[in-house]
This record gives C-alpha cells, sequence and structure tokens, in this order.
C-alpha cells in the first residue's frame, strides 16, 4: 500500500506550534548551559535531536498508520522484550537501568515504549465493536499498559511507567467507557493509594512527603521544590532576562537544562513568557484533539487521542512540578527539555498523528 | 475497512477533553500568577538571600594603654573556621573530611553542630578558633569542592599574663541573648563581660562590618557584591600606672585581698589589684565548662572584685573618720579632752575591750589615732551619738557607690537606728554605737570607699572622683567639703604619727618619704568568742587587716588603701601600702628641692 503522499496536506499549524515550543526550549538551554564548559555543546546536541526527531517525524509520516497497527502484536512483543533485556544489558545511571547503549549513545527504552503502546492500545480498542467497553475488555487493556508499565517501574522509573495510564485512560474513553466502570475505576485508585506507598522506594517516599510538607526537609527534596519555586516567583512579570536569572546561572535550580528548564524559562522569561508558552502548549493540545474529530477512522483517532493523553499528562506533572502542584519526578517537559530519546520519541509520536493527518481524506 | 460499520468517537466527550485541556492550562497559569505575579517581592527576596552570603568582619577593640601610654591590654590577629549551612544539602557526607581536615574530634563536631540545629541557617557556625597555618591551607586547598567553609579574620584580646589588673580590664566573650536585646547587636558579636571592657564597651568595641559576596548554590563566591568597613574601637588611656601596678600586684602576690593606690588630688586610680586574679585570656577563647566551674567555684572567690565589691567592717581605719567627726563637732576644741584606758571600758552596761589588754593610760586624740585606742574612741562615739557619726561617715563617701566606671560596685553601708528599724525591724541599741565608733558591727566599706574618705580628709575636703580613664569624656565633678583647717592638721598630724612615731603602721615607714597612714583590723568574730574557740583557729575566723597610706601626709599625692583578708593585724597589710609608695616615688622625676618646697608651701611638715 505505497501511496504517494502529499506532504502539503500535513498539520503545518500543529508543526509550525511544536517548533516555536523546541525554539523556545533551545533558547533557554542555551542560556542554562552557556557560563558551563561541560555542558555549552547541549544546545547543538539538542538541535541536532530535534533534526533527526524532524526526520523520524517524516519517516512515520510517510508509513500509513494501518500497517504500523496490523504490526502491533509484534512491535507489543518486542517492546516487552528489549523492557526485560535492559535489566541485563542496560547501563547504570544513578541507580537506575534505564539506558540502552548503542553506537556510543545512550538511548532511554522506555520512552520507546509509550509510543508502542499508544499503538498498541489504538489497534486493540479500535478492534473492539459496539458502543461501550466490557468490563472483560477493559481487563486487557490494563493487562496490555500494566505489563510495560511494571517493567518500567521496576528499573525504576516510577514517572514514566505513570505516563502509560493517560494514554490508557485517554484512549479508553474515548473508545466508549461506561461511566459506571469510570466511578468504580476512580473509586479503586483512591483505595489503592494508600497501598501504593508501601511499593515505593524510599527516595520516592521522600519526595512524596516533602510535597505534602514542603518545610519538612528544606536541604533535601523539598529543596528542588522549593528553589524552583523562588526562581519562578523571582522572575515577576517580565522576568530577569535571558541568561539574568540568578537562580538559573548560580545554578540553585535543579537539573534547569531538563526537568526544571521550565524555572529557569520562567525566571528570565517571566509570567508574560510563561504566558506564551503555555498559549502554544494549549494550541498544540486542541490541535491534537482536532486531529482526533478529523481522523479518517476509529484506529487513527484514538492513535492522535493517545499521543493527547501522554503529551497532556507531561505538561501537567512537569509544569505542576516546577511550581509546587506535583512531587518531583524525572518526567521532562515534551519539545522544551533538553534529552534525545525524549525529543526523538516526541516527534515519533507526532510522526503518528501526521501519518493519521495526511490519510484523512484518503478514500478507501 | 469498515469505515461506516465502526462507531464513531463520541463528539461529547472529545469535548470534554477539549475543556480538560484548557482547565489543566488555566490551572498551571494561575498558579504561576500567584507565583509571579501576587507573590513577586516575596521569592525575589528568597532569591536575593540565596545568592548574597554576608560575612562579618570584625572591628578590632582598642587598646587599653597606661597613663604613660604602656600597651595594657591589646588583640592579635587570627582565623576562625566558620562553617556556613545556607547552601548546604548534605552536610553529614563532608564531616568525616572537615573533621580530619581541621583536626576535629568527629563525635564532638557532630555534637557541636546539633547545638546549631534550631538556629537560622544563614547563621554561621564557628568549627575552630585560633586555625593553625595547616588549617588555613585546608580551608585554602577546599575552596571548590568545600565551600561552606570560611575563614573569618578575628581580633583577639590580649591581656597582661598571670591576670595582672584582671577585675579591673575584665574580659570579652560573645554576646549572650540578653546583651543582644540590650546592646542591640548582631549575634556572635564580642562584647564587653565584666571590667573596664564592659562598662567603657560602647569606645572599645567599635562597629563590626560586613562583606557581601554573591555565591552560587554550592556556596562558592563566584564575585564580591560590595563591604561594608568596620570602625575599629577607640583606644583609651587609663590613669593607672603600670609600673605601680605591677608593684602592687607584686605586694598582694599569693594574698587574698585587695590594693587600690589613687591621687585624691585628681582622682586617678592608679593601681588596681584584686587577688585572687583570675585570667582573662582564658575568656578570649570560649572558656572551658571545666574552667569556669573551677572559677565559679572556688571558695577564694577569684571573680570578685574586691576594690570595690568587698564589704567588710573597716575596722581601726573608722577611727579617722569619728575622729573627724568630733573635731568638726568642737569636741576638742579646748584640748583638754582625755580618756583613761585601762585595757576595757563600760558602756550602758556592757564592757568593751581595747586590743591592747593591759591599756593605753591617759590618752588624747593624737596618741588614741597613733596607738588606735579603742576605749578613746568608744567615748568619742558615745558623745557624737549614731546620728552624727552616720552623717559624717556619709559625707566622707561611705555607704554610697563612689561611681568608679566599674559594673558592679558595691555601696556598702553606714549604719542608722531609721535603717536598722528598717532592714531588720528593731530597734537601735546604744551598744552598738560604741562598736560603730571603732568601726565594728553593722558598718561596711569597700576598699576604694576607704581610700576615698581617708584621702578626701586628708586632701582638706575635697573628695575628687574616682577615674580610670585619663581623658574622661565628660569632665569628673568634684566634691568639697568644708573641713576646718584644724580638724585637718590634726588628723594628719596623726596620721604621719601612725607611721613615723611608734604606731601600729610604723611597717610603713620609708626613709625620705612621708609617709602617713592608720591600721584597721576588723573582727570577723567577736573578742569573747575568740578567746572561746582559741587563737590559732581555722584562718576564716582570722581578722581582716586594712591600711590606709597617705604621701605626703598633708595633700597627699598618693593614698593606698591595702585589705588583707585574715592578715590578723592592720600592721600586716602596712608594709604592702609602703611598695606601692616606694614605687611611687621611686618614678618620679628627680626633683627634690621643688617638691620641697611645693610641700612646705601647702604647709605640710616633712616626716624627717
Amino acid at each position: 500500500m505505497v501511496e504517494r503522499v502529499r506532504y502539503r496536506e500535513m498539520d503545518w499549524f500543529l508543526l509550525g506550534v511544536v517548533l516555536l515550543l523546541c525554539l523556545l526550549g533551545l533558547v533557554e538551554i542555551y542560556s542554562t548551559t552557556q557560563n558551563h564548559p561541560r555542558f555549552a555543546s547541549m544546545v547543538w546536541r539538542q538541535l541536532a535531536w530535534i533534526g533527526i526527531g524532524l526526520a523520524a517525524m517524516l519517516v512515520m509520516a510517510r508509513i500509513d498508520y494501518h500497517s504500523l497497527l496490523e504490526q502491533a502484536p509484534w512491535i507489543y512483543v518486542a517492546t516487552l522484550g528489549t523492557l526485560v533485556a535492559v535489566f541485563f544489558v542496560g547501563t547504570e545511571i544513578f541507580g537506575a537501568r534505564r539506558w540502552i547503549v548503542i553506537g556510543g549513545l545512550t538511548f532511554q527504552v522506555s520512552e520507546l515504549a509509550k509510543w508502542s503502546i499508544i499503538i498498541v492500545l489504538a489497534k486493540y480498542l479500535s478492534d473492539v465493536r459496539g458502543e461501550a467497553l466490557s468490563g472483560k475488555d477493559l481487563a486487557k487493556v490494563a493487562v496490555l499498559a500494566g505489563l510495560p508499565a511494571v517493567l518500567i517501574a521496576a528499573q525504576p522509573d516510577l514517572g514514566t511507567a505513570l505516563t502509560l495510564v493517560p494514554v490508557a485512560a485517554t484512549t479508553v474513553f474515548l473508545a466508549g467507557l461506561r461511566w459506571k466502570h469510570a466511578l468504580a475505576l476512580l473509586v479503586a485508585a483512591l483505595l489503592l493509594l494508600p497501598a501504593g506507598w508501601f511499593v515505593l522506594r524510599p527516595y520516592q517516599r521522600d519526595r512524596l512527603v516533602s510535597f505534602v510538607q514542603p518545610g519538612r526537609n528544606p536541604q533535601g527534596t523539598g529543596y528542588q521544590t522549593l528553589q524552583s519555586k523562588i526562581a519562578v516567583g523571582s522572575g515577576g512579570f517580565w522576568g530577569k532576562g535571558l541568561g539574568e536569572g540568578s537562580q538559573n546561572q548560580l545554578g540553585f535550580i535543579p537539573v534547569r537544562h531538563a526537568e526544571f528548564i521550565f524555572a529557569a524559562y520562567a525566571e528570565e522569561q517571566g509570567f508574560a513568557g510563561i504566558l506564551l508558552a503555555l498559549g502554544l502548549y494549549l494550541m498544540l493540545l486542541l490541535r491534537l484533539l482536532h486531529n482526533v474529530e478529523s481522523a479518517p477512522d476509529r484506529s487513527g483517532a484514538l492513535l492522535v487521542a493517545g499521543v493527547f493523553g501522554l503529551l497532556g499528562f507531561h505538561l501537567l506533572v512537569n509544569v505542576g512540578m516546577v511550581i509546587g502542584y506535583m512531587p518531583v519526578t524525572g518526567i521532562p517537559l515534551p519539545l522544551m527539555s533538553y534529552g534525545g530519546s525524549a525529543t526523538i520519541s516526541m516527534f515519533l509520536m507526532l510522526g503518528l498523528v501526521m501519518s493519521v493527518r495526511l490519510r484523512r481524506y484518503v478514500n478507501l | 475497512m469498515h469505515l461506516l460499520a465502526e462507531p464513531k468517537l463520541p463528539a461529547l466527550r472529545l469535548g470534554l477533553l477539549r475543556y480538560a485541556a484548557v482547565a489543566a492550562v488555566v490551572l498551571l497559569a494561575t498558579g504561576f500568577w500567584q507565583l509571579q505575579v501576587v507573590r513577586s517581592d516575596h521569592y525575589a527576596q528568597l532569591a536575593e538571600r540565596n545568592r548574597i552570603r554576608t560575612l562579618p568582619i570584625m572591628a578590632p577593640r582598642g587598646v587599653i594603654f597606661d597613663r604613660h601610654g604602656r600597651v595594657l591590654v591589646d588583640h592579635y590577629p587570627s582565623f576562625s573556621v566558620l562553617l556556613v549551612r545556607e547552601h548546604v544539602q548534605e552536610i553529614q557526607d563532608s564531616l568525616p573530611v572537615i573533621a580530619r581536615g581541621l583536626s576535629l574530634d568527629p563525635t564532638w563536631l557532630e555534637q557541636h553542630l546539633e547545638k546549631f540545629a534550631d538556629a537560622a541557617p544563614y547563621q554561621p557556625i564557628v568549627l575552630k578558633e585560633e586555625a593553625s597555618l595547616a588549617d588555613i591551607a585546608f580551608v585554602e586547598a577546599h575552596r571548590t569542592d568545600l565551600p561552606e567553609l570560611e575563614l573569618m579574620l578575628v581580633y583577639r584580646r590580649r591581656y597582661p599574663p598571670v591576670g595582672l589588673g584582671a577585675h579591673l580590664f575584665g574580659y570579652v566573650g560573645e554576646a549572650t541573648k540578653d546583651e543582644i536585646e540590650r546592646l542591640g547587636v548582631p549575634s556572635g558579636t564580642i562584647v564587653g563581660k565584666m571590667g573596664l571592657e564592659r562598662h567603657y564597651d560602647q569606645i572599645l568595641g567599635g562597629q563590626d562590618g560586613e562583606r557581601r559576596v554573591i555565591v552560587d548554590s554550592r556556596g562558592k563566591e563566584v564575585s564580591k557584591l560590595d563591604q561594608k568597613k568596620p570602625v575599629p574601637g577607640q583606644p583609651v588611656r587609663l590613669t593607672i600606672d603600670y609600673d605601680l601596678q605591677v608593684a602592687a600586684e607584686h605586694a598582694l602576690e599569693g594574698r587574698q585581698g585587695a590594693l587600690v593606690a589613687l591621687d585624691p588630688r585628681t582622682g586617678d586610680i592608679l593601681a588596681f589589684v584584686s587577688r585572687p586574679a583570675f585570667d582573662p585570656n582564658l575568656f578570649a577563647l570560649r572558656i572551658s565548662p571545666e574552667d569556669w566551674q573551677a572559677l565559679t567555684e572556688d571558695p577564694a572567690k577569684p571573680l570578685l572584685n574586691r576594690v570595690i565589691q568587698a564589704q567588710l567592717a573597716p575596722g581601726s581605719v573608722f577611727k579617722v573618720i569619728v575622729a573627724a567627726a568630733a573635731l568638726e563637732e568642737g569636741l576638742f576644741r579646748d584640748g583638754s579632752f582625755r580618756v583613761y584606758c585601762p585595757g576595757w571600758a563600760n558602756h550602758y552596761g556592757r564592757v568593751f575591750r581595747c586590743w591592747r589588754p593591759e591599756g593605753h593610760g591617759t590618752v588624747e586624740l593624737h596618741r588614741a589615732v597613733v596607738e588606735s585606742c579603742d576605749v578613746f574612741f568608744y567615748q568619742v562615739g558615745r558623745w557624737l551619738g549614731i546620728e552624727r557619726i552616720a552623717r559624717y561617715a556619709k559625707l566622707f563617701g561611705l555607704g554610697t557607690r563612689t561611681g568608679l566606671e566599674l559594673p558592679g560596685e558595691k555601696a556598702g553601708l553606714v549604719p542608722t537606728p531609721e535603717w536598722k528599724l528598717r532592714a531588720m525591724k528593731e530597734g537601735w541599741i546604744e551598744s552598738e554605737t560604741i562598736s560603730v565608733a571603732i568601726g565594728q558591727g553593722p558598718v561596711l566599706v569597700t576598699p576604694l570607699q576607704l581610700a576615698w574618705a581617708v584621702g578626701g580628709i586628708a586632701s582638706g575636703g575635697l573628695f575628687a572622683q574616682p577615674r580610670l580613664l585619663l581623658d574622661p569624656p565628660e569632665p569628673t565633678a568634684h566634691r568639697r567639703v568644708p573641713l576646718k583647717a584644724e580638724t585637718v592638721d590634726a588628723i594628719t598630724q596623726a596620721l604621719w604619727g601612725v607611721v613615723n612615731e611608734e604606731g601600729t603602721g610604723k611597717l610603713a615607714r620609708l626613709p625620705e618619704i612621708d609617709v602617713a597612714g592608720k591600721t584597721g583590723t576588723a573582727q570577723l568574730v567577736g573578742y569573747d568568742t575568740l578567746e572561746r574557740v582559741g587563737r590559732e583557729t581555722a584562718r576564716r575566723f582570722r581578722d581582716n587587716a586594712w591600711f590606709i597610706a597617705l604621701a605626703p601626709h598633708r595633700n597627699p599625692e598618693i593614698v593606698v588603701a591595702v585589705l588583707l583578708e585574715h592578715g590578723e593585724h592592720g600592721a600586716a597589710a602596712a608594709p604592702l601600702a609602703r611598695e606601692v609608695i616606694r614605687a611611687y616615688y621611686e618614678k618620679k622625676p628627680p626633683a627634690p628641692k621643688t617638691e620641697v618646697a611645693q610641700a612646705s608651701a601647702a604647709g605640710a611638715p616633712r616626716g624627717d
């Protein structure tokens, strides 16, 4: 099914918003790393990741998503295999096995898992006939998403494991989740929350405790949240100016080029800059929903919905963390945070969206 | 494909997701609004405090000189190692390295830091004082990996060795909570705690400065911001003469008591000794609890400043006051007042003994003072009555603080019937007046008061305010008590006799020098009790010995008061005063002729 793809039909608006956000990220990465010889090359590397991501997106857009959906079982098996393999051949960094080194490049395999789980869930849910999902369907979805999630959580990387939940939730919600099931799931989640405490590792508990009581340990985990809030708050309405943020330049913001890049951005660009960035993210989210609506079929719509759920969750958790609404996790800000795996993975997902988009007028 | 067969995605749910996306972004934007607009000032302040580290710059305290410009107390620079916790997240990890590098006991270090667990994090903790060159090298070498360590230049007070002038100078230390409030100084400031250091803290202390630097998140100094220069403390010049001070210290070596020398013409304190003493240098560093306990629990009370805080019965020295009072009141006007002393007397139905059991025979005023006849003064005291004795004693400065510039001066006590009624809810007993007449009973004086009172009478009623600063900030007030010339003549002649005739103070005699004086022996227990417990009784029951020396005897230039606790008899204190007077004359410029001329002009007979 090799067709002539008309790139003219791509979602240029979406791409424009995405590239603008990438640009904001690049500028802030430059600002956070300019005075550190060790990190000086980061802005160029991030630019390279974006370039590779764009290329990957165009390739992905060419491929008809239906053929990907047909390969879903194999993609799923391969993903599980990689997640298991990482325990044996993965490289340990900061006490967690999340990375596989291929040709000198470290790649975070869980990023790939996000992409594949979107495909797998879209495939499974689009095959369900009927207006509503049965309890059996829900159980199958839970197992499908749960297996990789458990494997990722065991790395340990609870944050990334949790990103699979909103993907499943959004797609299931659109595919016809019954309201009573939704209610039951919500109640079950609330009841399981205390039990979850015992599953957490000490550092994860620490983060949660300092999230609930930030004053308890101002020099420890709560320190990161506090410093982030100081950076954001001291930025004021207009910001301190690029390269002028003391919290950023003197290193008070933790991992300021990656997870906490939005704190550095808020300090230097102020509330005005935040309105611009959040506005762009909102346009991105609404544009994705627009693409859900205009998708040619149910499976395409569910693919885009998965991407929407994932992106929305990342945004909420990362930005919430920066202003102290959420506990500290390693979830990066999509498109702005420095990081090869996350950037390429995000563009791969946008490639899925483009692939659906390019086929909206295709009459089969 | 089965497009038509597929159920469409529900539009309602898509709409809900749209609203959810808008709501989420609005919620996040509200959070930013809260931080960046509503509470922006608060966080801007926190950011400033983050990046700016304030380090105190200690002002050196003023040097203390003697009256001739010789250094008595100065300071030397040394380094303290500080721990700045503000930016340090995990101090525990570096503690072993710090302990090893600064050769500190790791357990002590942990306990030390625990004490500051609740203190404000921007307050630096002193880890080590008097840092050695190796310590300084350690801190400098670890600027990057241990940025929490800071060096601070401090000035340590250096006092003379062996406690010379300890009670006079006092000591300094870190301000307590009370002092921080009272003086309005920042915590960690060094303030005077005792003696001159405390009284003239405002002058000596200066104003600490501070240095502000920009630091990064690890506490490493990135650049300098500004600095407020410290204002060094002002130097002060004391009235103390180092040579006399040394002579006085030597005289009291190994004894318990006090010695004060003053120039009654100006009020200048020339020597000031209280023994036993302590070493103020112990306080210059943090004093150890053991040292502190030893000082406070020593029964000899080394922290007591006996010159102004020992309140004791003046004994026979008080006869000078009683004699002056009787002279002023006209008892000896016709020169016929005589008393026969058989060694005892009966007053108000009680037997009062004279210190000389065999008695003095018939005595008049001059001999009564020279030989310190108790029976004579019982009679004089009875004639004067307690009210008149008290009035003159107060006139001569007893019973009130002299106002010397030292904290904690005691007022002593001049008893009156009114006082007894108020303090003891009892009426005055007539026989008590008899005891008071020879300086026993409830009358209490400090060595400084006694020197001032006797010196003032011998100076013809001029009571120059005692002072310690040669150039006082405000001119000192002198008090003049109108005394008849006959009174001053009779008293000074008698005091000259005490030393130069066969008197009780002949041990103070110095060839070629006109010395006068008066002994005093204050009983700690009554004569009767003493006989009961036996003469060789415990040291603490032994009498206090007083000697007041003046030179020359008329319009004296120097008055020395010596107190020897448990010194048995005033005669034992006399040689100590003599040594100080000898030192005074040894260093006087060799112009004896002018001096004699001056002395004659003042109408003073020479002692040779």
